[in-house]
């Protein structure tokens, strides 16, 4: 007994001893990753996670770093939990010479918790494909960058394909199409749009919810068998995607009508609904699956070496996904150090580097990510770059593009950045930046 | 013999009734105070270890209090009145939401005549919030006059359900955002915006300070006994001549209030920003077991299971990577649920009433020492 009060104790300074002082002045850039890797959905935050990492790899490995800037990060488990997450971030946010560079959570309760923060840490929160869709408005969001597109872009993406099957908008008339959920910040954010576009186009607009973790859907589905929608959206994550498809197939819904956001469109949503997932659709953030000139070299470095922590999700739909965040990240690290000198950045660096980030489609192919991701370019006003989304679909064993690129319709997305973002601002009692006067 | 009272003598009644009789008690009463509310803001301004950096105030010294706070609330309703809750959660969402309604101003259509309160500054609408708790508490304890044990666990927990769906559902709490979430106010008293974490960490200390001091004094009181009578035997209490309904009541009412002022807290202070997820039954589980390990009817009962629950896995997440043991985040987070698991079922076993139970042990054992007994 008493020999184990000891051990606790010493167990207890020990983990104390952990938060004490500072890594010494080196030239490394930290760069923080919140991960999920446990719980409900770990089998979508992994392909992420070792994404995001393995591309940080390679750079060190292939370049030695960002300009000769050594990497360094370190993960943190948050389990999709907001409070967890915030402790993450508290935890990881000043490590290394000059703090973390940016965060991704890769979760948008994190990211509403987060959003308050950064500000007071100037520290910016890049949240590819996630997050607030009226972050978009860099005067109102100064450190939050929703890159390549938002649930927004999503959302009038898919009822652009819709249009586009049925024959046109003139034929969304008398549609219904109903949303299922993920009864959280996350699931809740298409509705805006989808209602505004229900106004202009006409069609009948229902949203039913799923509680978290998603794993019961039963009565959710029979009220689809009973309403008979024309289309069903899906806005899942992790375990709840494949219990969709799962449910779907026992309502005897064809799941070539239902069309997921890019978070229900990852090989692990799939596969566990077995053949029951074939003809299902889903958008994708630019990107899909599949092996691209970047991927030659992870195989090279990494790899052949066993330095990769990513097995059989390699060049995964998430796992490309998690290189595309790093990418967009140290390139924007990159695009500070032109600034400021090729040193370790600080948060408040690295977001001056997002705003001038300016990914040509020249500079996509040397970093060998053509294919992947169309032109990407954030200003003060637009923190999101581009708004661009494709169609793919599950023939049973692989995704396959079915669709051309779409653009988001403007004239209805900018106005619900504008009004969202100003009520978030009088709330907040911030003061817009005046975007004219940045350089 | 480091605990002996001997002579130490009372010559007065208030003396004889002070919260801390003997000396020992009352010196470390004031030296936990003394390093609370200026130790550690000195550590904080001069950057000391393990205060480098904002970690340690803003990850685990506030919502340890926070948490400490909503388990003092849990442990006079459980650990006192004896009436099993489940709905923590749900009380503490009550006291966040009603908070966040009245920071941001209520408006309630009635057709005919609207009400309307505009914006009230933090402070009110943290007591009123918790006030709107209490009243609910009181509500949902109505049905404990009636049943009790797992049967009132169940019905607490039908108020955990219930308002976890109210405040997903009901636009109106979330003042109609799209997205479900919402943000705090500023954090506005008197004119003084709290917003360093060494403020934020104070205001929740004067906080906990001021209602533990308040729960101490209630539960040696005549209304903590007749808590505590209820607790043990309801019927002989009934026959003693202590009236259930109020006993029960008020216990749920205040336990109510103080969770709801600790909800407040965790989502304006800790969080900012905040869903209906984060109070969740997790959290009504978190903070019943925070209550069982610390030990029923212990007021630092409350604070050290809020320690052991809270911070011990955020110490056991550090210790690989502190020691520079190369294992992956996964593992980690798996090795500290078997870890803590495993404490909590050993210290169940070795002493089912808690720390509390186990610091009373020491105070006897220091008291004869270094005589056995």
């Amino acid at each position: 007994m008493r020999k184990l009060t000891l051990a606790l104790g010493a167990l207890a300074v020990a983990a104390t001893a952990s938060t004490g002082p500072a890594v010494a002045q080196t030239n490394e850039q930290f760069l923080p990753a919140l991960v999920y890797r446990t719980g409900p959905y770990a089998p979508n935050g992994i392909p992420f996670a070792n994404g995001v990492a393995d591309y940080w790899t390679l750079l060190n490995e292939r370049d030695g770093g960002i300009n000769g800037v050594k990497i360094v990060f370190e993960e943190c488990e948050t389990g999709y939990a907001t409070d967890k997450g915030v402790e993450c971030y508290e935890r990881l946010k000043g490590k290394g010479p000059t703090g973390a560079g940016y965060f991704s959570p890769l979760s948008t309760g994190i990211t509403f918790a987060l959003t308050d923060k950064v500000p007071g840490d100037k520290i910016p929160l890049l949240t590819m494909g996630y997050g607030r869709s009226e972050s978009r408005d860099g005067a109102v969001f100064p450190w939050n960058f929703i890159a390549v597109g938002s649930y927004w872009t999503a959302a009038d993406v898919a009822i652009q394909h819709i249009a586009k099957e049925v024959g046109g908008f003139d034929k969304l008339k008398d549609k219904k199409i109903s949303l299922v959920y993920h009864d959280s910040p996350y699931g809740k954010e298409p509705i805006a749009a989808l209602e505004a576009r229900a106004k202009l186009n006409g069609f009948t607009f229902k949203a039913i919810p799923v509680t978290h973790p998603g794993v019961e859907q039963k009565s959710q589905w029979l009220s689809i068998r009973q309403d008979r929608p024309d289309y069903v959206l899906l806005w899942g994550w992790g375990v709840m995607n494949s219990t969709s498809i799962k449910e779907a197939a026992a309502v005897g819904y064809p799941r070539d009508k239902v069309i997921g956001v890019w978070w229900s469109g990852a090989e692990p949503d799939v596969t566990p609904a077995g053949d029951q997932s074939a003809g299902y659709k889903a958008l994708m953030l630019q990107h899909g699956p599949g092996k691209f000139a970047v991927h030659a070299d992870l195989e090279k470095f990494l790899v052949s070496k066993g330095k990769s922590v990513s097995k059989e999700d390699f060049a995964q739909v998430l796992y490309n996904r998690g290189l595309i965040n790093s990418m967009i990240g140290t390139e924007a690290v990159r695009t500070a150090m032109k600034k400021y000198g090729n040193k370790p950045m600080t948060g408040e660096q690295v977001r001056w580097g997002f705003e001038n980030l300016n990914l040509t489609a020249a500079r996509i192919k040397e970093l060998g990510f053509e294919g992947m991701l169309q032109p990407l370019r954030f200003s003060c006003e637009d923190h999101q770059g581009a708004d661009v989304a494709r169609v793919q679909q599950w023939d049973g064993k692989a995704w396959k593009t079915v669709s051309d690129y779409y653009k988001a319709d403007d004239k209805i997305l900018a106005p619900l950045v504008k009004e969202h973002a100003a009520k978030y601002a009088t709330e907040k009692k911030i003061t817009a930046r005046d975007c004219s006067k940045e350089s | 013999m480091f605990y002996r009272e001997t002579g130490q003598f009372k010559t007065s009644y208030a003396a004889d009734m002070q919260i801390f009789p003997i000396r020992q008690d009352r010196i470390a009463l004031w030296v936990v105070l003394a390093i609370a509310f200026l130790g550690i803001p000195l550590l904080d301004q001069l950057q000391v270890w393990p205060f480098g950096g904002e970690y340690m105030l803003r990850a685990i010294l506030i919502p340890f209090l926070i948490l400490s706070l909503a388990a003092i609330g849990l442990n006079i309703l459980t650990g006192y009145c004896g009436q099993l809750s489940l709905g923590s959660g749900a009380f503490m969402a009550i006291g966040a939401y009603s908070a966040y309604k009245f920071g941001t101003g209520v408006h309630i259509p009635l057709g005919l005549f609207n009400l309307s309160i505009p914006p009230l500054p933090v402070l009110p609408s943290i007591l009123l919030g918790a006030l709107m708790s209490a009243f609910v508490g009181i509500l949902f304890g109505i049905p404990s006059l009636r049943i009790k044990g797992l049967y009132l666990a169940v019905a607490t927990l039908a108020a955990q359900f219930f308002f976890d769906w109210v405040f997903i559902r009901v636009k109106w709490f979330t003042n109609y955002n799209s997205s479900g979430s919402v943000s705090a106010p500023d954090l506005n008293f008197f004119g003084y915006v709290v917003n360093t974490p060494i403020d934020r960490y104070l205001l929740c200390l004067v906080f906990v300070s001021i209602f533990a001091l308040l729960a101490k004094n209630l539960v040696r009181g005549n209304i903590g006994r007749q808590w505590m009578a209820t607790r043990d035997m309801d019927i002989a209490a009934e026959l003693m001549g202590i009236r259930p309904l109020y006993a029960k009541l008020t216990a749920f009412a205040i336990s109510s209030f103080i969770m709801g002022v600790a909800g407040a807290l965790w989502a304006f202070v800790y969080l900012g920003a905040w869903e209906p997820l984060a109070f969740s039954i997790d959290r009504s589980f978190q903070i019943l077991f925070m209550v069982i390990i610390g030990g029923l009817g212990s007021i630092l009962g409350s604070f050290l299971g809020a320690a052991f629950i809270l911070v011990l896995p955020i110490a056991l997440d550090q210790v690989p990577h502190a020691l520079g043991v190369p294992i992956s985040v996964e593992t980690v987070s798996h090795l500290v649920f078997i870890v803590t698991g495993t404490l909590i079922c050993w210290l169940l076993i070795v002493e089912p009433r808690g720390f509390a139970r186990l610091w009373l042990t020491g105070k006897e054992k220091l008291r004869l020492w270094p005589y056995p007994y």
